[in-house]
Formats: structure tokens, C-alpha cells, sequence
């Protein structure tokens, strides 16, 4: 029996699909439902996972409270701290710096996003470590500074990595703006101060609210720059994670954790989501 | 203004380069520089764990950037002629595997690998005709499925967001001229997101090369070039690291650049255009 046209064309988009969705549900669907089937079981004496249903791991959950605690705190002050960084170097280069060099400038802000995390937070351990900044105030005096190891070191390694993903959608936003906005502002005698508070800043709130949902929501997983440059001392919800599963193997109780970060982030995403429609007044964010 | 801009962009690229200048010392001291040298890369490259740690993520990185990209263009094509529910659930799928913290993937995807295989290899070994059947594990298989899952969202949406961006009309003259469907695409559209799938390609590498924490969980007894520098750097920072880091760095700087000009191609020949 030959194919009807149809039916041909269902065959050709269910081949194009295919792999993909068998790799999402093998690999995405799967693995998550094994992990919040693991979240209701109990730990294995030996370490690992056992067939069990108890809410025992949840119950659990504020012995690691601190880790929460800490994660839900300093992610978002992070972000703040990045948005603060950020905002003046969009400005810069969506507005004021020369069209000639604007392609090249904003390469010059994407490029460190793109190459490895791990290796740019090692820079600042090894500049805040103490044959670092300390040494040299060691130097002319100042003796016993501690940087690396405190919360100000783990903050200032999150805006260094996060710091190009909050000035690309703020400056995509402000590259948007229509000019004549700003110039009809300016022939009507309005100060630049109220310009830029009355203009400028409204309409590049959709690329601030994206740019904060996404460094906070990375910062939710994050375990390196917690780890390197929080010695252990500063410690995330991924660094909780990595020594319940790589250490002391309490796969059950690492897997509540895992479910209730991804609930977390999906709270965190949804309301960014909500807050970004309502200051857009659309339901198009652009998430990269 | 311009001094704080300018201030932000010596933020973002002294600490790198204090790594660079360093990795060249020919002091064993980290914070003096006694003199140039390029001993260390002799050492990073003398170490053979170091050497087969760079093969791996070499081969995990290729293996997965290209099975994404070959499938992600699949999907992105596909995606377009799905009822606007299929398109949704795909759209959100994808979402999820972006937006998912690397450190959740890793747990999940270990969870799930190791129950499979404590169910499936006494099933092998019981079919199995030979004396020694295979065991299966974690390792380079489960590393590139990892990291093929985020890849692969990501030419997805590459890909995705250049189709979006093609004229439909193009592709109307070219049926109207009696082209095959698949003629069209070979001749027409596949041109013309060409470049978007190198860059997703490029991308994708650059992520599975760099990325450490999903495949810190998943890595069985293999060791990828980030694992051992995370080890490395556990052990007490040395010169040695500098010089990996900047191998590293220099790396992932390449093929972003290549990436960009790729991408940038696109946006000036659309601009052109219109």
C-alpha cells in the first residue's frame, strides 16, 4: 500500500524527533524519576540505595539546613552584586561606545563565559591564597589578612564567573531601546537623570530580570567556587550534594536534597518568569 | 563611566592572564617571578595522566558535541511541523535540561546508570555464551550521554532560532519550482543554518571540555582533563596547574572565537539582507 503524502510527512517529522526525545526521556526523564524514587528509599548499610518507601529523608532535610541556608542566601546576594557590576557595562556598550568597536567590546565580555569555570576560579585562588594579595600586603606591612576561605572570597568569585551572563541580556535589552525615545526625552528638558530613570531603565527591565533569574538559578547548583574559594567553610547545596553521594554515599538522602533543589529552582524560575511578564508586558523571555 | 568599563574588563582578564604570565615562571615559588621559562609545559606534557585525561575529554567532547549537533538539527528541523502540543513538550523538555544545576543531571544520571546496570548485567551474564561476559559500567558512555543531554538542548535552540529567522518564501519558490523536499533543504535551507550548526557544534565542545561537575558524578574510573586539574588543585597549587590552565584556557578561547565569527557571519549576512 503506498503512502499518503500525510502520512509520509508524520513518518519524516517522527524520524527527526526521535532521537532527540529518546535521548530527553533516557537520559532527562528517566533519570529523574529514578532519583525521586531513590528520595523515598533508605540508605544501604554498606552505603548506597535500598528499596524502601519512608518520608524519613525528608524528614531529614534540616540537618542540612545550613547548606540551604547559605545557598538561599548568597545566591541571590551574588546576583545582586553581579546586576550592580553589570548594569553600567551594558549601558556602556549598547549606548555610549563607538559602533565601530561594540561588536568586538561585547566578544570581550562573552569570551570568559565560554571558557572554563573551574580554571578562572583557580585564578582567584591563587591571587586571594596567601603567596597572593596577602603577601603583598605582607609586604608594606599588613600582616595576617585572610581572604581566601570567607564568604566576601566565594561573593567576589561569583560575580567574576557570573558577570558576562548578567551584561548580555541587559545590554540585548538596552541595544533594543529605540533612541528617539531618548531624544524626544532630552528635546522635552528632561534631565538625563529622569531620562534614564524614566526611560531607559523601565525598558531594559525585562534583560535585568532575565539576567538575574539565570545567574541566581546557576548559583542554586553551584559547588566549585563554594568549594575553591570557600575552603569548605562557605558550603552550597551542590557541595552537600557531591559529599553525600562521593563520600559518604547516602545516596537517598542526597536524593531528597537533589528533588528539593529542583523544586527550589523551579519556585525561583517560575516567579522570575511571572515578575519578567508582568515588567515586559509580553511572554517572550529570551533565556540565552 | 569609561574608567569603570574599563575597570570590569581588567577584572575579567587579569586574573587569567596573572595564570598565563605565571605558568611561564621559571621559579618554583608561585608568588615570585624569577625569570622565563617554559619548563612547566614540559612537565604538563611529560605526565602521562595528565596526557590521557586530555584524550578523554578530547574524545567524550567531540563525541557528544557531534551527536548533538546531528540530532539537535534533526530535532530543530522536526520541531517546526509538530502539532503545537509535541512542540511543547519539547520546548519544555529542553528548558528543563538547560535550566536543570549540572550537579542534579550528574546525581540523576548516576542514580539511574547504576540501578540499570545492577539489573542488566546478571541478565548479560546469564545469556552471555562465553566465560567472561561484559560488565557494563560508568565511564566515556556515560559521560557523553551526560553531557550530550545539555548539548543538544543547545544546538536545539541554535539551530532553532536560525530557522525561525530564514524566510518562508525562499522555501516556497523553491517548491513551486518543483524542487523535492529534500531538495530543498539540501540546496536551500541547509546553507543557510550551516554556520549556526558549527557554532552549536563548537559550543556544545566547549561546554563537555570544561565542564567538571557532571562529570565528577558520572565519571566511573575515568579521569577527564578537568577532573585531574580539580585534583590537581586539591594537592597544592604549583606551576605545574598554571600551565595546564593555560593550555586550558587557550583551547576553549579558540573555539569560542571560531564559534562567534560563525555566528557573527550570520547576523552581518542578515543585516545585509535586509
Amino acid at each position: 500500500m503506498p503512502l499518503t503524502p500525510d502520512r509520509k510527512r508524520q513518518l519524516t517529522t517522527a524520524a527527526l524527533v526521535a532521537p532527540a526525545g529518546i535521548w530527553l526521556f533516557v537520559f532527562l526523564v528517566l533519570p529523574f524519576m529514578a532519583m525521586v524514587v531513590f528520595a523515598f528509599g533508605e540508605r544501604a548499610p554498606e552505603g548506597g540505595y535500598q528499596a524502601a518507601f519512608t518520608f524519613a529523608q525528608f524528614a531529614n532535610l534540616p540537618s542540612r539546613a545550613a547548606a540551604f541556608w547559605n545557598t538561599l542566601m548568597i545566591a541571590p546576594v551574588g546576583a545582586f552584586l553581579c546586576l550592580i557590576v553589570a548594569y553600567p557595562v551594558a549601558y556602556y556598550l549598547a549606548i555610549k561606545s563607538n559602533p565601530k568597536y561594540r561588536l568586538m567590546l561585547v566578544s570581550l565580555v562573552v569570551v570568559p563565559f565560554w571558557t572554563s569555570l573551574l580554571v578562572r576560579t583557580y585564578a582567584w585562588m591563587y591571587i586571594l591564597g596567601s603567596r597572593g594579595i596577602p603577601n603583598l600586603l605582607g609586604m608594606i606591612g599588613i600582616e595576617d589578612i585572610r581572604l581566601l576561605n570567607t564568604p566576601g572570597a566565594v561573593l567576589l568569585g561569583i560575580v567574576y564567573g557570573y558577570l558576562p551572563l548578567m551584561i548580555m541580556p541587559i545590554y540585548v535589552s538596552l541595544e533594543k531601546l529605540d533612541r528617539r525615545l531618548l531624544e524626544a526625552s532630552a528635546d522635552l528638558g528632561a534631565k538625563p537623570v529622569s531620562t534614564f530613570f524614566g526611560i531607559t531603565l523601565p525598558l531594559s527591565l525585562p534583560g535585568v530580570m532575565t539576567g538575574v533569574a539565570l545567574v541566581t538559578i546557576l548559583l542554586l547548583g553551584e559547588y566549585l567556587i563554594p568549594q575553591l574559594l570557600g575552603g569548605g567553610k562557605v558550603f552550597f547545596i551542590g557541595n552537600a550534594l557531591v559529599d553525600l553521594f562521593l563520600q559518604s554515599r547516602n545516596w537517598p538522602f542526597g536524593s531528597a536534597i537533589a528533588v528539593t533543589l529542583v523544586v527550589v529552582v523551579v519556585i525561583v524560575l517560575s516567579v522570575a518568569m511571572r515578575i519578567a511578564w508582568k515588567v515586559s508586558g509580553s511572554r517572550q523571555v529570551d533565556l540565552v | 563611566m569609561r574608567a569603570l568599563v574599563t575597570f570590569v574588563y581588567l577584572f575579567l582578564y587579569a586574573p587569567i592572564a596573572l595564570v598565563v604570565l605565571f605558568s611561564f615562571n621559571a621559579g618554583r615559588n608561585a608568588s615570585e617571578f624569577t625569570g622565563f621559562s617554559t619548563m612547566w609545559y614540559g612537565k604538563a606534557l611529560g605526565n602521562t595522566f595528565l596526557i590521557t585525561a586530555l584524550q578523554n575529554s578530547l574524545m567524550i567532547a567531540f563525541t557528544s558535541a557531534a551527536l548533538a549537533a546531528i540530532f539537535g538539527t534533526m530535532a530543530a528541523l522536526g520541531m517546526q511541523r509538530l502539532s503545537s502540543r509535541g512542540r511543547a513538550i519539547f520546548d519544555g523538555l529542553f528548558a528543563a535540561a538547560i535550566v536543570v544545576p549540572g550537579v542534579v543531571i550528574g546525581i540523576a544520571t548516576l542514580v539511574a546508570l547504576v540501578e540499570v546496570f545492577s539489573f542488566l548485567n546478571p541478565a548479560l551474564a546469564s545469556i552471555w555464551p562465553g566465560d567472561k561476559p561484559p560488565q557494563l559500567g560508568l565511564g566515556y558512555g556515560s559521560i557523553i550521554a551526560a553531557h550530550g543531554l545539555f548539548s543538544l538542548a543547545l544546538v536545539t535552540m541554535i539551530v532553532k532560532a536560525r530557522i525561525a529567522s530564514l524566510g518562508r518564501d525562499i522555501v516556497e519558490a523553491s517548491s513551486d519550482l518543483y524542487a523535492t523536499p529534500f531538495t530543498t533543504f539540501r540546496q536551500i535551507v541547509l546553507p543557510q543554518i550551516l554556520p549556526s550548526i558549527l557554532a552549536g557544534f563548537l559550543l556544545a565542545f566547549t561546554f563537555s571540555f570544561d565542564d567538571f561537575i557532571v562529570a565528577f558524578f558520572v565519571a566511573g574510573s575515568k579521569t577527564t582533563l578537568p577532573i585531574y586539574v580539580f585534583a590537581s588543585i586539591r594537592r597544592g597549587v604549583t606551576p605545574e596547574i598554571n600551565a595546564i590552565a593555560t593550555m586550558v584556557l587557550v583551547a576553549s578561547l579558540l573555539l569560542i572565537l571560531i564559534a562567534r565569527v560563525l555566528m557573527r557571519d550570520k547576523t552581518t549576512k542578515a543585516q545585509a539582507g535586509e
